[in-house]
């Protein structure tokens, strides 16, 4: 996508528009050739007006005043069309998303697109936003225009488009004509069918509940609600997967876990007991016996520049085992990451070496190590083999239901289908937010989920 | 009516001392506005000052040595530009390097080749920019009130002085009114919508750094060729910094940029001023207090506590394209 | 865009790269110097002789060394958790109040305890004026860089104030407080070598040096070997792996504030309690912003940070020699050097390692001749 808008210049192969080869170096040409973006982080300027963001890049000559003049006819006529108003002079920025989106497909039509890319245009969206953009879409596509449309709920698919291509992991899987094809089949074409790890893993005996989450509600950065009351329970002894599409709310539901983020509303109970404000944050979680994987280890759960030795103690540096009061004892810290790269199998063996210098694998191993050997009652995983190599994925699937066996309580938070599967004993589907449904790995397969992570929640099923 | 002749008086000192700051608040305005933090203003200051001095010097031409100025302050400013916006180094070590830079280079050279201390020689009157008077300012003048007003405060300053003032709408014009302008202000708040626009964030931050160039330019060859007629070494004296403040002051707006760089020009008269002075009650004035006032002002402004100033977005941040 | 390049070994980065940076800044420096009609060559010999000649250059160059080390502390701490003070300067000069405060009204303390308290006094006024910034910064939000060079113009106007009008002795002409007593001051070293029988001539030279050296040991084991270190680096580096690790940025910004604050009292302990035995007007002289280029030369590491401070005490005491000798190139001269350091080690510091990468890579590459 970002190729077909001249971000990047394609490696192999070529781009045809209306049969004819084009090459596309720059957004520029990509805008010449009539191909308009409008991108998922939106590509607007906050403190400027509607007019000014529609105008950046199509000023119509040197000074504001000529083009201003056209635009605001042209956007008064397009606003008419196809029910796109909005007021030109309106700032963006205290706009809502939903009339963001549209300044972006104004911006596109007005530069004369026919070609609309819309890249996952309704993550941001309200179900009666979305309905909205749905219909001018319609009207576009009766103005023959072209309309490229990113998503991956299986509803919008359904609902909008003619045909429809399945893209996994950077290659064209499946093409489809829309009427000819149904939910079930292209779930099955978005998940694959790999060779499905297999994992040694007895039955789970789930014991008290050690977690329960209720009603949480919780905002990215931007202030975007992206859990939207979610309510679940683990309990000790057994592994709970939470899998989605990337982007449907794992991560903010992971980081309030985590103490991370605080929930706007919602209760976490930790063995029954509230968590209070004052616990809520990642020290005081630790020593309540909360261990953390985070999603992305080199932002966040390990620092690059740093030595192994160093990064295998973030977040227990207080603790008395590195040293007594102020002072670091750098023999105990140097042997206690020793003896966790030992136990966790890293390689090289070196707590010295700088962070950055060791494969992803063996980062990974390094957080898991951290997180695990401080012997946890609850442990929050996410994405626990995101770019690690096999072997280290293998060993670190073990690592993980061997927690399970000891008694200990663990989320899984993972996009990969397979990991979710090989790993949990219980299973619960995010989409937009919400939990669309729980499964048991026994009962379900792989295209059931992905209706789920599609958002078609089971009763629509 | 002296009362009223003293604050003439003072006011129109300020209008003087305000008119660097208004062309170096101006030029950071620029920089800043497209994304690219201007710590460098006190140096570069410097070295138009010394630039012009030193062209005047040698030619005897005043428009020579404006010239001479503002190539001078262009080229420093270029590299700034190829450090912030090619290199994508820290703005601020950037411009402190440039301040460094400054400050030792015009005293080093000024002293080497007029060994004295790093002074150039004192320009004659035709190698210097005159006051210019206004039509009828004379025979305005016995008008009460309005005449003096017309023919001390608002006539009888430099070109320098009225360019300024001119410059003030001119940027406001070119900022919100032109194409540039536009893409500018978009470009130091969110650099990736101006790129996906098919406009290079480049071209624009490099413009703006000429012009930054330009304008603080002026504001060293005041100093020299419309204040004090000749180059000493320091003799931006902190006028930088100070714009550097009224530019957060402003909140990064012209207009009131202008506002602030005069409070800043008479608060500086009135110092000078009240130099020994003894009020009744307060006693001798605490000169000092008010020498640091544009600087308490900003801190507090900064801290929030009289509403919020907000730089541009991505002001500081190189433009690196993401995924 | 540029093409992704092996990474360079470690030597080239902590040793070469550095190295060329700061030899391009003096390859510069030779320019200029030519340009200005001189013998760069000859220059650098006179400097030499002029800093490390004889006992008296030698003393002189350690006197501002000593300065050096603290302001590069100072700058360095900083950078470590993320920041960039450049309110040395101010915090130094208010630093030199609180020394000559305690130096002037304790008197009743016994012996060289006062002494002790005043460089105590100057580290709480200097870890007080950084404070509000670094409170700011952390609280508020405000951007450390533009408040504490306006605090650098408010210790200027208040001790300005204070000197002329408060703190001056009626009797004097000269805006400066009255000199200390004896055991206000730090000893010098050839009042301490003279009775002992070694020959050391007179030269501003002081206990502070030692003191110097032991806070550089002492910042080495704070942030290496202490948990605040960790804190301290692992905001800078990352901060929000640092707020994962349950660590707090802002108190972490404000309490490193404080720390270079203190460490920026340094300055004021080696000048006014150990040379001037008087508060002055204007005495840190820019010695504070020499303390960036020291801080960015020695790449924020104690022993670097000694070394560039050796460095720029010879350039500043070769320099007034050069001057005197060479009267075309004055001191003047070392701001220059000290801006080509800043610029070359500090922004411009990735400019020669593309070039480097290319031609390592052509090395290991080419078959051998």
């Amino acid at each position: 996508m970002s190729i077909l808008y001249g971000f990047y210049e394609a490696d192999s192969g070529e781009i045809r528009i209306n049969g004819e080869p084009v090459r596309i170096r720059s957004s520029r040409e990509a805008i010449s050739h009539g191909i308009g973006m409008v991108h998922q982080h939106f590509m607007l300027v906050p403190p400027l007006s509607v007019l000014e963001n529609v105008m950046l890049g199509a000023e119509g000559g040197p000074l504001l005043a000529e083009g201003a003049g056209l635009i605001r006819k042209r956007l008064a006529e397009l606003g008419r069309e196809y029910g796109l108003e909005v007021n030109p002079n309106a700032i963006v920025g205290e706009l809502s998303v939903g009339l963001q989106q549209r300044v972006e497909i104004l911006k596109a039509l007005v530069r004369g697109a026919d070609i609309l890319v819309l890249d996952e245009p309704t993550a941001v969206l309200t179900p009666a936003e979305a309905d909205q953009l749905f219909e001018m879409l319609r009207v576009l596509k009766g103005e023959r225009k072209t309309i490229i449309f990113i998503t991956h709920k299986l509803r919008e698919i359904m609902s909008l488009t003619d045909r429809v291509s399945v893209m996994r992991r950077g290659e064209m899987v499946a093409t489809f004509d829309t009427d000819k094809t149904s939910p079930p089949e292209l779930a099955d074409a978005m998940v694959g069918r790999k060779v499905i790890l297999k994992i040694d893993k007895g039955p789970a005996h789930p014991g008290r509940i050690a977690l329960e989450a209720r009603n949480l509600v919780v905002r990215d950065d931007r202030g975007v609600v992206r859990v939207d009351g979610v309510s679940f329970i683990l309990r000790e002894g057994e592994i709970l997967g939470v899998a989605g599409v990337a982007g449907n709310g794992q991560s903010e539901l992971l980081e309030a876990l985590a103490g991370m983020r605080p929930p706007s509303a919602g209760e976490i109970l930790v063995d029954g007991e509230l968590l209070t404000h004052v616990q809520s944050n990642p020290r005081a979680e630790r020593l309540i016996g909360i261990g953390h994987v985070p999603e992305d280890r080199h932002r966040v759960g390990l620092i690059m520049p740093f030595e192994a030795c160093e990064s295998a103690m973030l977040g227990f540096h207080q603790e008395r085992v590195y040293g007594r009061g102020m002072l670091f004892d750098r023999r105990a810290i140097i042997a206690d990451a020793q003896s966790k790269m030992k136990a966790f199998d890293v390689r090289p063996p070196s707590p010295l070496l700088k962070t950055a210098n060791f494969s992803g694998g063996n980062q990974q191993k390094i957080v898991l190590a951290r997180e695990i050997e401080r012997n946890p009652k609850i442990l929050l995983v996410g994405q626990p083999t995101r770019g690690v190599d096999i072997g280290a994925i293998e060993f670190i699937h073990k690592r993980i239901v061997a927690q399970r066996d000891a008694g200990k309580a663990l989320l899984l938070v993972s996009v990969e289908l397979d990991e979710i599967f090989a790993l949990s004993d219980r299973i619960i589907v995010l989409c937009a937010g919400r939990i669309t449904g729980e499964r048991r790995p026994e009962d379900t397969n792989a295209q059931d989920l992905g209706l789920l992570m599609a958002g078609v929640s089971e009763r629509a099923a | 009516m002296d009362l009223f002749n003293a604050f003439i008086v003072v006011f129109a000192s300020g209008i003087r001392l305000g008119t660097p700051l208004i062309l170096a608040c101006l030029a950071g305005l620029w920089s800043e506005r497209s994304g690219v933090v201007d710590i460098g203003l006190e140096g570069k200051i410097l070295v138009g000052a010394f630039g012009s001095a030193a062209v005047a010097t040698f030619t005897g031409s005043v428009w020579l040595g404006l010239l001479g100025g503002v190539a001078a302050t262009i080229a420093v400013s270029l590299i700034h530009g190829y450090a912030s916006i090619d290199q994508r180094a820290n703005q601020i070590v950037s411009g402190t390097a440039i301040n460094m830079v400054a400050d030792g280079m015009t005293a080093l050279i000024g002293n080497a080749i007029w060994s004295q201390g790093g002074r150039t020689p004192e320009l004659p009157a035709y190698a210097q920019f005159q006051t210019i008077e206004l039509p009828f300012a004379r025979a305005f003048g016995s008008v009460p009130i309005v005449g003096p007003i017309y023919e001390r405060l608002i006539s009888g300053h430099d070109l320098i002085t009225y360019a300024a003032f001119l410059l003030v709408p001119l940027t406001y014009w070119a900022l919100y009114s032109t194409r540039f302008g536009l893409r500018l202000r978009a470009v130091g708040e969110n650099p990736a919508a101006v790129d996906t626009a098919g406009i290079s964030v480049r071209a624009l931050r490099y413009g703006a750094v000429m012009i930054c160039g330009v304008l603080v330019g002026l504001a060293g060859v005041y100093l020299v060729l419309s204040q004090e007629a000749y180059f000493q070494p320091h003799m931006s004296a902190g006028r930088g910094f100070i714009a550097l403040a009224a530019l957060v002051f402003a909140k990064w707006r012209p207009w009131p940029a202008l506002a602030t760089c005069l409070l800043f020009g008479f608060l500086d008269a009135v110092a000078i001023r009240m130099q020994g002075v003894e009020l009744p009650v307060i006693g001798p004035v605490p000169v000092q207090a008010i020498e640091a006032l544009p600087y308490i002002l900003t801190v507090v402004l900064l801290a929030g506590f009289i509403g919020k100033a907000i730089p541009p977005k991505a002001s500081g941040i190189p433009y690196v394209k993401e995924r | 865009m540029s093409s992704p390049l092996r990474p360079l070994p470690i030597w080239a980065d902590v040793a070469l790269i550095p190295l060329i940076n700061v030899a391009a800044a003096f390859v510069i420096s030779g320019f200029v110097v030519l340009a200005i009609g001189e013998n760069p060559l000859e220059a650098v010999q006179i400097l030499i002789t002029g800093a490390l000649g004889d006992l008296e250059g030698i003393g002189f160059t350690l006197y501002y060394a000593t300065s050096f080390i603290f302001t590069g502390l100072a700058v360095a701490i900083c950078f470590h958790a993320g920041l960039f003070n450049i309110g040395v300067e101010g915090q130094a000069y208010v630093a030199g109040l609180g020394a000559a405060l305690a130096a002037l009204h304790l008197g009743f303390l016994p012996g060289y305890s006062l002494v002790i308290v005043a460089i105590i006094g100057a580290a709480l006024f200097g870890a007080a004026f950084a404070f509000i910034p670094g409170y700011l910064q952390a609280k508020r939000d405000s951007h450390i860089v533009i408040t504490t060079i306006m605090f650098n113009y408010i210790a200027s106007a208040l001790m300005g104030y204070l000197l002329v009008n408060v703190l001056r002795e009626p009797s004097q002409m000269n805006p400066e407080t009255p000199t200390f007593s004896v055991y206000g001051q730090v000893p010098q070293f050839h009042e301490l070598l003279t009775p002992l029988g070694i020959h050391w001539p007179v030269t501003p030279f002081n206990l502070s040096f030692l003191l110097a050296l032991a806070a550089a040991f002492a910042v080495w084991v704070v942030i290496w070997r202490t948990r605040l270190g960790y804190e301290i680096r692992t905001v800078g580096a990352n901060a929000t792996a640092a707020v994962y690790g349950g660590i707090s940025p802002a108190r972490v910004t404000i309490v490193t504030t404080l720390l270079s604050g203190a460490l920026a009292g340094g300055m004021a302990v080696n000048v006014i309690l150990g040379e001037e035995h008087r508060l002055i007007l204007e005495y840190t002289a820019g010695f504070g912003f020499v303390g960036i280029a020291v801080a960015l030369m020695g790449r924020a590491h104690p022993v670097g940070i000694i070394l560039a401070a050796i460095l720029f005490g010879i350039l500043y005491q070769g320099g007034a020699e050069l001057a005197f000798e060479k009267p075309k190139i004055s001191r003047d001269m070392i701001v220059v050097i000290q801006g080509l350091v800043v610029l070359f080690a500090g922004a411009l510091e990735h400019m020669f390692r593309r070039p480097v990468a290319v031609l390592l890579a052509r090395r290991t590459t080419s078959p051998p001749i």
